[in-house]
């Protein structure tokens, strides 16, 4: 058998695309998941995947305004070559998948059918079912199979990365990982490790991430010194069904296609939602952004899902806040075929079927616009240098990071249905430039590295582990560490963060750090000890939370997911024209004020001591230049005149 | 403010319920049954059942024991890593809800692991031998490459919601834990052989044994989609090999139990009658 030259840490859409891409360029690869990587988090994307489209093109779209629509949606927080590079590169993603077997659902004349997401007024968004995520995932999951049997791709299943291999120079030379049944640890000699590992919501307790998703991955990456950005960015998603163990995720795509957010006028109203008439409903997210309705970006319809039901009293049950998703007025045959994934999920989990009745939802932690630091290589015309090395390269030479676990695409928010084509881009754009990197290395390969480099690293990590299992009885329970520390993380650093709070939260996160290092193991067996690695990505998810937690209380702006109230904008409301327009201007003044401090990423380091070093690094935004996010601003309308009229070239998108 | 999203109401009484389950501490070591007690929460699943039960890591007796073992991963029925014996029957652990379970059966809940696959440590088997079977029958469409070729083949509605129904199977193993012709296979490691040599004497016991229904499926799958279809006789080929279609008894167990309804007799009738001709057209073209 070969040795790979590459290791791929995750096995959804991103390590997927990055494998096979890599294997068809010649370079062998070893894919390490901590399952069969058919069952990757990306299964549960349900929504669909944006590109630009013919249909579309006609009334006006192009890829720069999928471009456009997506550094406006995330704020203007995102390098835009990058972006620019994934809307231009994603007409040809949804048509690669097209020839990969994906089942997109259909028009009557047979050309892939499109819906429409938010914070875009285009029908751009290719779908399979309500599950199309899994579809994009079984794909390439069968391509890489195909890969597997010819011998260029070697899966590890069932093994937990540790770390990072850096030789003396600081350069990657390959990964040590923990076989999760045999416990066996392992140095893995690669010339580049990808890291695709996805997002961490398991910081946040329960959420509609995978069980999974805890960023251990990440952590560890960021422990051995990759830098992490935009950790305060957390994309809480506006419908959600509650649960114990999860909170289930209601795609956007309800919304998509004709489902309505609202409430009854009449606080908990007793009587079923179909009985409540027309007239003492309270469709909010309509009466308020009449222009995208209920597809506003997903910052702003959770944060009017929570004040509808925190500030207004208006949540449908009394003891648990919930607003209604209805789409029960919606043509059956239509539900059956467009929706039937998500719908199953409701009558599944609720026992209520949601073609006869409104489903019952809340915002939910659900997606890490922040993740591990990359970087890029400009073209002249703002583009990215195709097969260039720079591209998704974290700090650590030789290790790449692709997916949700980058913080590349998203900047503040993410707008839905982006993180499909998010991940199979970066996925796919990053293998030449990991190919040339290893062709061209500037030392002996791995395999020709001396065997101590492994040994060593292999042996330290061997300690640890054998620390944890020497760990006394009496301390501290693990599993109720982790749920403290969803309570906290929820409500200190979700839709409404407060200074205050976040200061606490960073105290209380730091005292249960120390608790975690002395948690108690309930299982000391040295075969499939589930336990013990619970245990381990437990410990590992503290220097993300606190860096989320660091991140937003530095912070002192509203922008894209991260709320401050403290901090926003003011109000153009008056009712005089010359007042309104004087309120206009001072918000105007305001807003590039803010952006002159604040259009930043925040990029943290963790220093020896475990606590991260904030810095900000500039954002290049020099090909869309920042304007106001306004969709359905009170006076929005004003700010806008106001903004055209000092700023005439900087209003709408312009052509590519 | 207040902002405690979906904080779970655990605090409904002191109602609880036992939980039976069948633990084995590896391969080769004796199954035992074991008992905890859980308290009954809202909104709860076999999945919460389980994280209660690694919390408290006590028996009903009150003895300290390790976390029970479980695969699990997207808690929403799409993953289909979560699968397991539950009150007799196989399915998912996140979709099989407590309150409906203590209905049909009060006061308790039984699980143990699937009973055809080598049970790895208590509820988590391995089950690297339903991937295989997707490699025998070359379950992908074999394109030129990942270059920019322009979009797939335009195809119908009707075409696209049949196939919809085949590739929502998420390889959970239900069809083959309730069907008859699909038997385990629990090797273990001789004196003196090498690890590839175990595993490819391991590999050929699988290939000779029944690849199971949701095999079947994928090839119906493929060979309908434009592209696929161009190589369907390979498919067919594994199709008609030992351990192939031929080997199903039509007990029609699987399509009972998919907790996805892929119509998976269908699919078995559909691609047997493409086999038998096949196979008389690789006669006749001898």
């Amino acid at each position: 058998m070969v040795k790979p030259r590459v290791m791929v840490v995750g096995g959804g859409l991103a390590g997927l695309a990055a494998s096979m891409k890599l294997a068809e360029l010649g370079v062998d690869v070893g894919l390490m998941s901590l399952m069969p990587v058919k069952r990757s988090h990306s299964a549960c994307a349900q929504g669909g995947i944006n590109s630009t489209n013919d249909l579309t093109r006609q009334l006006g779209d192009s890829e720069w305004k999928h471009f456009d629509d997506t550094v406006y949606g995330g704020d203007f927080l995102q390098h835009q070559p990058p972006v620019k590079e994934l809307a231009y590169w994603a007409p040809q993603i949804i048509d690669l998948m097209d020839r990969l077997g994906v089942t997109f659902n259909r028009t009557p004349e047979g050309f892939r059918d499109q819906r429409r997401f938010g914070g875009t007024l285009y029908h751009r968004t290719a779908f399979a079912g309500a599950t199309t995520g899994q579809q994009l995932l079984y794909a390439l999951d069968e391509q890489v199979r195909r890969w597997e049997v010819t011998g260029h791709v070697s899966k590890y299943e069932s093994w937990d990365f540790l770390g990072p291999i850096l030789d003396d120079a600081g350069r990657c030379r390959g990964c040590v990982s923990q076989d999760m049944v045999s416990m066996e640890i392992r140095a893995f000699p690669a010339d580049a490790l990808i890291l695709a590992s996805g997002g961490c919501g398991a910081i946040f307790g329960r959420s509609t991430n995978s069980v999974a998703c805890t960023g251990s991955a990440v952590s560890r990456a960021y422990q051995a010194g990759a830098r992490y950005a935009n950790a305060e960015f957390v994309q809480v998603h506006p419908t959600a069904i509650p649960g114990a163990d999860k909170l289930r995720l209601i795609s956007e795509s309800a919304r998509g296609e004709g489902g309505r957010v609202w409430v009854p006028r009449r606080p908990q109203d007793p009587r079923p939602p179909s009985d409540v008439p027309e007239d003492e409903r309270y469709y909010f997210l309509e009466e308020r952004y009449p222009k995208y309705g209920n597809l506003v970006p997903r910052d702003i319809a959770t944060r009017e899902v929570f004040n509808v039901c925190v500030t207004e009293g208006l949540s449908v049950e009394a003891d648990r806040m919930c607003v209604y998703l209805d789409v029960s007025h919606l043509p059956r045959e239509m539900l059956d075929r467009k929706l039937a994934g998500i719908l199953e999920i409701y009558e599944k989990f609720q026992g209520v079927d949601p073609r006869r009745s409104a489903m019952k939802i809340f915002p939910a932690v659900h997606y890490s616009m922040g993740g591990l630091w990359c970087d890029y290589d400009r073209t002249a015309d703002g583009g990215l240098q195709s097969g260039s090395p720079r591209n998704q390269q974290t700090n650590l030479p030789g290790v790449f990071a692709v997916g949700e676990c980058d913080y590349q695409f998203h900047g503040a928010n993410r707008l839905g249905a982006n993180s499909l084509v998010a991940c199979i881009y970066s996925g796919l754009s990053v293998a030449p430039g990991v190919a040339a990197y290893v062709g061209n290395l500037p030392q002996r390969p791995a395999v020709e590295q001396p065997s101590s480099l492994y040994d060593r690293a292999a042996q330290k990590h061997r300690a640890e582990y054998e620390g944890l299992l020497a760990r006394s009885d009496g301390g501290p329970n693990p599993y109720r560490l982790h749920a403290e520390l969803g309570r906290i993380m929820t409500a200190a650093a979700t839709v409404v963060r407060h200074n205050d709070k976040l200061e606490e939260a960073y105290g209380r996160v730091s005292e249960l750090q120390r608790q975690a290092y002395d948690c108690s193991l309930s299982d000391t067996g040295t075969w499939a000890n589930q336990n013990l690695i619970f245990v381990r990505a437990l410990q590992d998810m503290f220097p993300l939370a606190k860096t989320i937690l660091k991140g937003a209380l530095a912070r002192d702006e509203c922008r894209g997911a991260h709320y401050k109230p403290e901090f926003a904008m003011p109000e153009v409301d008056a009712e005089d024209p010359a007042e309104r327009r004087r309120q206009a201007e001072d918000w105007c003044q305001r807003f590039r004020r803010n952006n002159r401090k604040w259009l930043k990423s925040t990029v943290a380091d963790l220093s020896a001591d475990g606590e991260p070093q904030l810095s900000y690094e500039d954002v290049d935004t020099s090909l869309i230049p920042p304007r106001p996010r306004l969709y359905g601003v009170l006076g929005g309308e004003t700010i806008e005149e106001v903004w055209r009229s000092s700023h005439p070239d900087n209003t709408a998108p312009r052509k590519s | 403010m207040d902002t405690s999203l979906h904080q779970a109401d655990n605090t409904a009484g002191e109602r609880t319920f036992v939980v039976r389950i069948l633990r084995q501490d590896g391969p080769g070591k004796d199954a035992y049954w074991e008992r905890h007690r859980v308290v009954h929460g809202a909104d709860m699943n076999c999945i919460s059942v389980l994280q209660e039960i690694a919390e408290q890591a006590t028996t009903i007796d009150g003895r300290k024991v390790a976390p029970v073992v479980w695969e699990c991963n997207c808690l929403e029925e799409v993953c289909g890593a979560c699968t397991m014996v539950i009150n007799g029957r196989v399915r998912q652990a996140c979709t099989a809800l407590v309150d409906r379970l203590l209905a049909e059966r009060p006061g308790e809940i039984e699980l143990r692991p699937m009973t055809k696959f080598p049970v790895l440590r208590d509820l988590m088997v391995d089950r690297r031998r339903i991937f295989t079977a997707l490699e025998k029958v070359k379950a992908w469409v074999p394109v030129d490459s990942y270059y920019h070729m322009g979009p797939g083949q335009r195809q119908s509605q009707e075409t696209q919601q049949m196939a919809y129904l085949y590739s929502k199977c998420m390889s959970c193993g239900c069809c083959l834990e309730a069907c008859p012709q699909f038997l385990k296979i629990e090797l273990s490691r001789k004196q003196g052989e090498t690890e590839e040599e175990f595993r490819a004497r391991e590999r050929e016991a699988i290939d000779r044994s029944f690849m199971g229904a949701h095999a079947v499926a994928q090839v119906e799958l493929f060979s309908s989609n434009p592209i696929g279809r161009m190589n369907a006789s390979e498919r067919l080929d594994a199709l008609t090999s030992p351990g192939g279609i031929q080997t199903c008894g039509n007990a029609q167990n699987c399509v009972k139990v998919c907790p996805k309804e892929i119509p998976l007799t269908t699919a078995i009738a559909r691609a047997g009658r493409s086999a038998t001709l096949h196979t008389l057209k690789k006669w006749f073209d001898k």
